[in-house]
């Protein structure tokens, strides 16, 4: 079904420290991903392939390229008279400081809640790369009547503070929800995408500001977990979290493999992203690439080898670069010789330098370095 | 009313191309794809916002359905403007009864409202069928300059292909002294690219004229130049020497696309100062597989290769599967090389298939007679079966069925 009756709320800047390395400039929805991507761009392509045209992208701080990157939303096609899309960043330093959580956001944005007319509110944040069709969720929720719908996965869970985990009942009922627990064996963790009524949320949320609430895993979610109806639902395809940069690497890594990208960009749910008009990308003669991601306006007249190649990105000739991931603007002079290497945007590897990580502890260059 | 304007450019983009056979089937020819992401009128489109002007009528007529999708409201060329931007001008009634677009002449002459809307002091009218990156407004300053009445940019073109264009005679000042249509022993190497800039008034009054005269064709190059130079206006050539290509045939397409994998060659596309702004595909990047090999050509998001790919280009979303071979080839959207497959020397247009193990094109040096070789194509949507060998300089528009 369509979702226009949906509010969306995208949290930019939720679980940054766990990649502090390419959030050090940037929240964790602006992290460039898969070739031309922002982490972002897989939650508004989310939503706006299911019909949602209302979608709020809260924020903390460190928001310039995010910002930049949204523009008045139009690659999703969010620009728009009525509704569309809603940059909420502080309203000033104390609103600055109080979004640590998703509770506390929420109580700042309370106003912009109560604004909107939809009926229903989907929260997610950034650290999940996902694409799968809302709509599944929606009925699910609506079939179950559901007070919360959560999305979540199994599997082993990330290391993330304040993940929930869930033990449900048959029919997917959440019966008891653990917070961050020590567990190595697989077990039902949280994506964070959590759906429910927008005017039960606005109950929660008054609630929780009169009673000093911080936490919405801990103080809405566990405390409640015998009175609200909470549902698990799992979503099928390409759902992976991001904790660490060690995971940004290796579920960058997974695109290489056909059956991934097929779930990830399927062709009824294209990801958009913003446009930057580069030509194809261009291979010279002599190149030799293989098994790699190559985005338009790459240059490639050396080696490339189990690759992630952003948009712009330049290999020279005799460079060698494997098993690496090389952002926008990246430059291999001639000769170079990268491999388990993430280079951040426009990144400059001057002729003949070797640089070597491991696939268990890929380096990482930052943002404009020359090596 | 809209603000005056100094300058506006018409865009003549009404064309059937009838030269590229298939290919411009069911589009008409500035909606032809081009240089793996483009199509032939981003190039102007972009030369006119890149030069400052943002007010470009764009006069349609030979199967428009695609081309008035492709510009829409002129977003991707930021000529979604709450001043000026695109028009589509298709030819419409009027009280005095309808009639389509006779000649370019007529076709700016049925749009002369549409220009006085704006009260510019100068129209640019432009061509919708060439490959070139200009500053028009260099070619303005240089019209305002010589106080002239219209600007014909030209070209110095090789001497043996001179009688294909429309040469022009330039005296030391740059002033036109003379034209030649196409003649068989060229005398000027000047050849006029389709691009002219005129001081409106004088322009208007030429075409109220050249309407009013039953002998003409109402065409720019055969009718209202060669009367404004018979008039004595004052008429400059403006000199350019960058990369310029009509793309009128199959062959000149073909040739036009591998030129941007000649190191030799002067067209970047690469220039982010001057980008060629185009619709892009929500296409991730494209992938080569282990089992790939690519080599000196250009490929572009959402491709999917594992076969062999050497000096070609590939547009968004083509597949070639294991085994396939492309060489020299132009490959459009969504087109599948299948397993096997061979493609050379051909333009295999949009969401064509080529099943495993057939042959498209053949090899110059493979011909018998290398005199009759050309380039193959096969046009869009259509299925090329199993193990089929399409010749040299064959135009495929429907399905071939192959063997088992």
């Amino acid at each position: 079904m369509r979702a226009r009756n949906i509010l969306g709320i995208i949290f930019a800047n939720m679980y940054d420290d766990c990649l502090h390395e390419l959030t050090a400039l940037r929240t964790m929805a602006s992290v460039p991903f898969g070739g031309r991507y922002r982490l972002i761009d897989f939650h508004l392509s989310n939503m706006v392939n299911c019909g949602i045209d209302k979608v709020g992208v809260v924020t903390k701080g460190n928001y310039r390229s995010l910002m930049d990157h949204l523009g008045n939303g139009r690659p999703w096609d969010l620009a728009r008279k009525r509704d569309g899309l809603f940059l909420l960043p502080p309203f000033n330093a104390d609103s600055s400081r109080s979004r640590s959580s998703r509770l506390e956001a929420l109580i700042d944005l309370l106003p912009f809640i109560e604004s909107a007319d939809d009926e229903f509110v989907i929260l997610t944040d950034c650290n999940v790369v996902c694409s799968f069709d809302y709509s599944g969720l929606i009925d699910f929720h609506k079939n179950t009547g559901a007070d919360i719908t959560v999305c979540c996965k199994r599997g082993i869970r990330p290391n993330l503070n304040d993940l929930m985990t869930f033990e449900t009942d048959s029919d997917c009922r959440v019966t008891k929800i653990a917070v961050s627990p020590k567990l190595t064996e697989e077990c039902l963790y949280s994506l964070n995408i959590v759906l429910l009524r927008k005017p039960f949320l606005e109950r929660l949320i008054a609630e929780a500001k009169s009673l000093n609430y911080r936490s919405f895993t801990r103080d809405i979610m566990q405390s409640n977990v015998e009175k609200f109806k909470i549902y698990a639902y799992e979503p099928e395809g390409f759902i992976r979290t991001i904790d660490s940069l060690k995971s940004y690497y290796d579920i960058s890594m997974e695109l290489l493999k056909r059956e991934n990208r097929k779930e990830l960009f399927s062709a009824d749910r294209p990801v958009f992203t913003k446009v930057r008009d580069d030509m194809p990308a261009i291979y010279g003669i002599n190149c030799k690439a293989k098994n790699s991601l190559i985005a338009d306006g790459c240059h490639i007249e050396g080696e490339v080898e189990n690759c992630m190649l952003f948009r712009g990105a330049r290999v020279g000739k005799n460079a060698v670069v494997k098993n690496s991931i090389l952002m926008q603007g990246t430059i291999v002079s001639e000769g170079a010789h990268l491999n388990c290497v993430i280079t951040d945007k426009n990144v400059t590897v001057t002729h003949g330098k070797n640089i070597s990580g491991a696939e268990s502890f890929p380096i990482y260059i930052s943002k404009g370095i020359r090596v | 009313m809209p603000r005056k304007q100094e300058c506006i450019a018409m865009l003549l983009a009404g064309g059937q191309g009838s030269r590229l056979g298939i290919l411009t089937k069911n589009i008409a020819k500035p909606a032809v794809p081009y240089g793996g992401k483009y199509r032939i009128i981003d190039f102007p489109l972009s030369n006119c916002v890149n030069s400052g002007i943002y007010t470009v009528g764009v006069l349609t007529q030979y199967q428009p359905l695609e081309l008035n999708d492709y510009i829409g409201n002129g977003q991707p060329w930021d000529l979604d403007r709450a001043e000026g931007g695109v028009h589509i001008l298709p030819p419409y009634q009027q009280i005095k009864g309808s009639e389509w677009y006779k000649g370019t002449a007529n076709a700016i002459y049925q749009n002369i409202h549409f220009i006085d809307r704006y009260s510019p002091d100068y129209v640019a009218i432009l061509s919708g069928d060439h490959i070139y990156k200009m500053d028009y407004d260099k070619m303005l300053s240089y019209h305002k300059e010589k106080n002239a009445d219209c600007t014909i940019a030209c070209i110095e073109v090789p001497w043996e292909e001179a009688s294909r264009f429309g040469l022009m005679f330039v005296d030391s000042e740059g002033r036109i002294t003379d034209f030649e249509e196409k003649p068989k022993n060229p005398r000027s190497n000047k050849a006029s690219m389709g691009v002219y800039i005129f001081t409106w008034s004088k322009l208007r009054q030429y075409l109220i004229d050249d309407e009013a005269d039953p002998n003409s064709s109402n065409d720019f190059g055969k009718d209202v130049i060669p009367k404004m130079h018979r008039a004595g206006e004052r008429m400059y050539a403006y000199e350019f020497d960058g990369y310029w290509k009509d793309v009128g045939t199959i062959d000149s397409l073909w040739e036009a696309n591998l030129d941007l994998l000649n190191p030799q060659i002067n067209i970047d596309l690469d220039d982010a100062s001057w980008k060629i702004y185009s619709r892009n595909a929500a296409a991730p990047p494209h992938y080569i597989s282990a089992d790939s090999k690519v080599e000196n050509s250009l490929v572009s998001a959402g491709c999917e290769i594992e076969g062999e790919i050497d000096y070609s280009v590939l547009f968004s979303n083509v597949t070639v599967e294991k085994g396939a071979c492309v060489k020299y080839s132009i490959i459009m959207p969504g087109a599948v090389i299948k397993e096997g497959a061979v493609v050379q020397y051909s333009i295999v247009a949009e969401n064509a298939v080529i099943e495993s193990g057939a042959v498209v094109g053949e090899k110059p040096e493979s011909m018998k007679d290398p005199s009759a070789w050309g380039v193959a194509v096969v046009g869009a949507g259509v299925t090329i079966g199993k193990g089929v060998t399409v010749p040299s300089k064959a135009m495929i528009d429907k399905d071939m069925k192959g063997g088992n």
